[in-house]
């Protein structure tokens, strides 16, 4: 899979642009759009950044993806940007235990304990990706970066799934090696 | 309408911390937490934006669902009246929801492709409580990706907050930062039986063959 120049600064439109041109090129390349995916940046690895289809009109969409952390020092996940929207937030959403659901910015971000692993991931944290101006199919991909408060920014790539993709498996499975499972509950 | 008169307390039941076990003591807990603002064993306070707080006291009867007047996403008028011995299932959400709205509109979704001709005898609504922003076009839209039977609705402010409260559903319009505003709710399905009467709940990712039996539970009340 081919793997993005690292922008330095990179969050202008024309970067943006540019990460949605190279993003079609390597969907053309892997030919396995929901093939597991990851990336690294310093001592961080970034698992199977994904999201699901959007209902039509839909103004926002959620992104979960793994972070584990292999250094001896913490770090925090502060900013996210999607190419499908004008904003990105790090969400914690929990439904309670009398079936509320709340959701809830995070305003520092989210931290990567040493040695750690922190999961976006339905029914928990989650990127909000707000003031959608596209709407990606099942099977596409879409651009976005990850920014650190130490390691910097990491170009990654979303995968979208179903509307409803992964929401009735075990949320702890590999997400990526089970892809097909998803198709089984559409409507 | 009937008066229910909950004398179940489930909420504490333990189980190993295992997937699909904390799945079901989460719905267990739901039941439990409903038995609990049936009951108001705890003295709790039902929580309802836009209307007075009601002190559940001991052995209480509380009603679940009344009658409403709204506005489908067809944009015509619909109330309770269309629903008349037909089992029912309430989803209160909002279309800004990243996630518990449209998982749980995909899942109903699901459930009526699998009932089949049997689905043509329960009516999935899904109410919005966000209907500054879900207007019966934005509705309409929305409802496109999801099954062709389910109906928006939507209405003024003080309608929706009626119908919420009817069901002691909770929710509340939390402002962010950015000047912007997101909806805490219940993320429960409602089920409702032939007789307009309260017949039970699915939790948010109560697995897929416990949604499918209290449906066609909820559907054999209308035959
Ligand atoms: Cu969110």
């Amino acid at each position: 899979m081919s793997k993005f120049v690292s922008f330095a600064l990179g969050n202008s439109l024309s970067a943006i642009r540019m990460l949605a041109a190279a993003g079609a090129l390597s969907l053309l390349a892997t030919a396995q759009p929901a093939m597991a995916h990851d990336y690294k940046i310093a001592e961080l690895k970034i698992d199977h950044p994904w999201s699901r289809e959007t209902p039509q009109g839909a103004k926002v969409a959620a992104g979960y993806l793994k972070i584990t952390n292999n250094g001896s020092e913490a770090d925090r996940l502060v900013s996210v940007t999607g190419e499908i929207s004008k904003r990105g937030e790090i969400h914690e959403m929990l439904v309670d235990d009398k079936g509320v659901m709340t959701m809830r910015p995070l305003a520092d971000g989210l931290e990567i304990p040493a040695g750690g692993v922190v999961e976006l991931k339905p029914s928990s944290y989650h990127v909000m990706f707000m003031d959608l101006t596209d709407s990606k199919k099942k099977g596409e991909r879409f651009a976005g970066t990850l920014t650190f408060e130490k390691a910097g920014t990491v170009d990654v790539e979303f995968a979208v799934d179903a509307i409803g993709g992964a929401s009735e498996h075990d949320h702890d499975h590999d997400h990526g090696d089970d892809h097909s499972g998803h198709d089984n509950h559409g409507g | 309408m009937i008066m229910i008169m909950a004398t179940t307390t489930a909420g504490t039941t333990t189980m190993a911390d295992d997937g699909r076990l904390r799945r079901l003591r989460r719905s267990i807990q739901l039941l439990g937490a409903l038995a609990v603002v049936l009951v108001g064993a705890t003295g709790w306070l039902i929580l309802r934006p836009g209307g007075p707080l009601v002190d559940a006291q001991q052995g209480a009867t509380v009603q679940i669902g009344a009658p409403f007047e709204l506005v489908s996403h067809t944009g015509e008028t619909f109330s309770d009246r269309d629903l008349a011995g037909k089992p029912y299932t309430v989803f209160f959400g909002f279309t800004h929801c990243p996630e518990v709205c449209p998982t749980t509109l995909w899942e109903m979704s699901s459930a009526l492709d699998q009932l089949g001709d049997e689905a043509a005898n329960m009516q999935v609504l899904f109410v919005t409580v966000d209907p500054e922003r879900d207007t019966p076009q934005v509705l309409a839209s929305y409802l496109q990706s999801f099954d062709d039977r389910i109906i928006g609705l939507t209405g003024t402010l003080e309608d929706v907050s009626a119908m919420a409260s009817s069901y002691r559903a909770y929710w509340r319009k939390v402002p962010t930062d950015d000047g912007d505003y997101t909806m805490d709710h219940t993320a429960s399905v409602y089920l409702m039986d032939a007789n307009g009467d309260f017949f039970g709940t699915v939790a948010y990712e109560e697995p897929a063959d416990a949604r499918m039996g209290k449906l066609r539970r909820l559907i054999a009340t209308g035959s």
